[in-house]
């Protein structure tokens, strides 16, 4: 948030008797705060144990310190670099083709006229981001399947049927479109409440001016939503290693692997499935910093830039 | 506005756009209700693709006539409207403190909160902490507690509250109401859009949830409905288990699938269209503070 113009008188009362004072209001926080360090600082703290060998059980002390062990296994494991690569070529591919088309579609919607006919386009494109992860993977393996209707497509024009599911070069189609598919509609929210706020006056000076509805777009919808757009891009950014894994993991099979295996189904496989908590805790954490640092520097680079930032 | 501009190529093509984006985002929907209500052996020669062919209601009949799929359903609407309850007065128990300017502690408070929005335990920390250390394992606590609160969702409410007018609580003080008298007499009663908006979020989480539950619950009878479409995907489920006789097994087998996912998907699509506004106000809330 932007600094205040306007002085503020400081409060300059010792800390005590502030809380003191407010202790009322101050009392609703204990319960909640607990739960906070419970439920969200505690697990942080459960790092520790990719840096101990821990041997399953309810006590995450009670075990010896290993250092970077863990570490270094998978460092040097290869089905780790293959999560790891597959984990950036898939949100990369996503974020490439999401990106711009949902600021199209954004833009192409705050074109139309009719004002029923675009809330209709509107309640429509929303609906896919409501429904369970379960059933949008359900739907995406019937609709590839080879009596669906991609494949009856495909045989009636004469050509092949394809295995869309069991085949590593399909899964990344498959990811980016169903992706696509989920968050079009929804994706565009933020940017038409920006383009709400946008002030009318400047497209009338432009129009004035004999601006076409290309250049209005260019030149006044884009830089108005710019911030908005900045914003979207960073938080992105920040999730470049974490494809969506609900998705990944309904969606792929040990045929997949090679192009599907992300590091958080990997984390899942080792920890979960296989019991090997310590390795799969470092994998977990190792991801968790680099979202944190990539986040952090997209924010950066935004502040310095277009001075729009998360924070 | 001028009418003239109304039949230009650009909002021809813009149209045809659009109904582009109708048919791509319709189209899964469409495919699972044909197929739902199509034969086995039209299914299996890759005969529907956007009409039910040979229709018959077979398949709705086995799956409605078993105890089991309501026993599901059953489930998740327990899950839901106390996962729902707890979360949403959670949410403004904490929010409302930090809504106001003049507790200085706020200075801390909120970037602890907010904190949590860019980094987490993971999977490991959390599953370990929630199935040993705290053993919630197979209880209904393990699916509504661990996600009650969420920053986005305090940021959302502390934000709303903020928005509400001063006057209004001093006027509760003078009437004599303490700070929580304040709080559930005037602010909650001001509240209800932005407290509807968390339950519907909060609602359609828990109705979707599955991996939650996949991790916790192992007794069969505790599975919300989400769960149970899995096995069925997965091609868990026996089509005799489902209910099938015999001679519907192999219908059952072909069609059970998207069956199951209309079926599924049904009361979310049917109560979206009405709630749609809420959430869509809550992003934009969500978006003033970002």
């Amino acid at each position: 948030m932007a600094a205040h113009a306007r002085a503020k008188s400081v409060d300059t009362t010792p800390l005590w008797k502030h809380v003191k004072k407010e202790w009322k209001l101050y009392s609703f926080l204990i319960i909640p705060v607990i739960y906070f360090l419970i439920f969200k600082y505690a697990p942080m703290l459960g790092n520790i144990i990719a840096f101990r060998k821990y041997r399953g059980g309810p006590n995450i002390l009670g075990s010896e310190w290993v250092g970077f062990t863990y570490f270094e296994m998978f460092m040097k494991d290869p089905t780790f670099w293959r999560a790891f690569f597959n984990d950036l070529n898939l949100s990369v591919s996503y974020l490439v083709v999401k990106f711009p088309i949902t600021l199209i579609f954004a833009l192409l919607l705050n074109e139309l006229r009719r004002v029923k006919w675009k809330k209709f386009v509107q309640t429509v494109s929303y609906l896919p981001h409501f429904i369970s992860m379960v059933i949008v993977a359900g739907m995406v393996k019937e609709i590839v399947s080879l009596t669906g209707p991609i494949n009856s497509v495909l045989a009636s024009i004469g050509l092949e049927k394809i295995s869309f599911i069991s085949l590593p070069e399909w899964f990344p189609a498959i990811y980016v479109t169903s992706g696509v598919w989920q968050s079009l509609g929804w994706g565009t929210i933020l940017y038409l409440a920006a383009m709400t706020g946008i002030n009318p006056a400047l497209y009338e000076a432009a129009k004035i001016d004999g601006a076409s509805r290309l250049r209005l777009a260019m030149h006044v919808t884009i830089p108005g939503i710019l911030p908005t757009i900045m914003v979207l891009l960073i938080l992105d950014i920040g999730s470049i290693l974490g494809s969506n894994f609900e998705k990944i993991l309904l969606l792929y099979n040990p045929l997949t692997y090679e192009t599907a295996d992300v590091i958080s189904t990997y984390v899942y496989r080792m920890g979960i499935t296989g019991g090997n908590f310590s390795y799969a805790t470092a994998v977990g954490l190792f991801e968790g910093i680099i979202g944190l640092i990539l986040v952090t520097t997209a924010n950066a680079v935004s502040k310095r830039t277009t001075k729009s930032s998360l924070w | 506005m001028k009418r003239t501009s109304t039949f230009s190529t650009f909002n021809i093509l813009n149209g045809l756009f659009m109904i582009l984006v109708v048919i791509f985002t319709l189209y899964p929907f469409v495919y699972l209700v044909a197929q739902s209500f199509s034969s086995e052996a039209a299914i299996y020669a890759g005969k529907v693709t956007i009409f039910p062919v040979e229709f018959t209601t077979k398949t709705y009949e086995v799956i409605l006539s078993k105890p089991d799929f309501f026993r599901y359903y059953w489930n998740t609407i327990v899950y839901s409207v106390i996962g729902t309850f707890i979360a949403v007065a959670a949410t403004a128990v904490m929010s409302y403190p930090l809504s106001k300017e003049k507790l200085r502690l706020n200075k801390f408070f909120i970037p602890f909160v907010l904190f949590t929005m860019y980094f987490g335990g993971g999977l490991i920390p959390n599953y370990i902490l929630i199935a040993k250390t705290l053993d919630m394992r197979d209880t209904i606590w393990a699916i509504v507690i661990p996600g009650a609160i969420s920053a986005f969702n305090v940021i959302l409410m502390k934000t709303f509250f903020a928005g509400l007018p001063n006057e209004l609580e001093e006027a509760g003080r003078v009437d004599g109401l303490g700070v929580f008298g304040i709080f559930t007499r005037i602010i909650l009663p001001l509240s209800k859009p932005i407290l509807v908006t968390i339950m519907l979020f909060v609602i359609v989480g828990m109705w979707n949830n599955w991996f939650g539950p996949s991790l916790y619950l192992q007794s069969k009878e505790k599975w919300p409905i989400a769960l149970y479409l899995k096995q069925i995907i997965d091609n868990a489920v026996s089509p005799t288990e489902i209910g099938a006789t015999s001679e519907q097994t192999s219908q059952i087998a072909a069609s059970v699938k998207s069956t199951a996912m209309v079926l599924t998907s049904l009361p979310i699509i049917c109560i979206y269209p009405f709630v749609q506004r809420y959430f869509v106000q809550g992003m934009m809330i969500g978006a003033v503070k970002g």
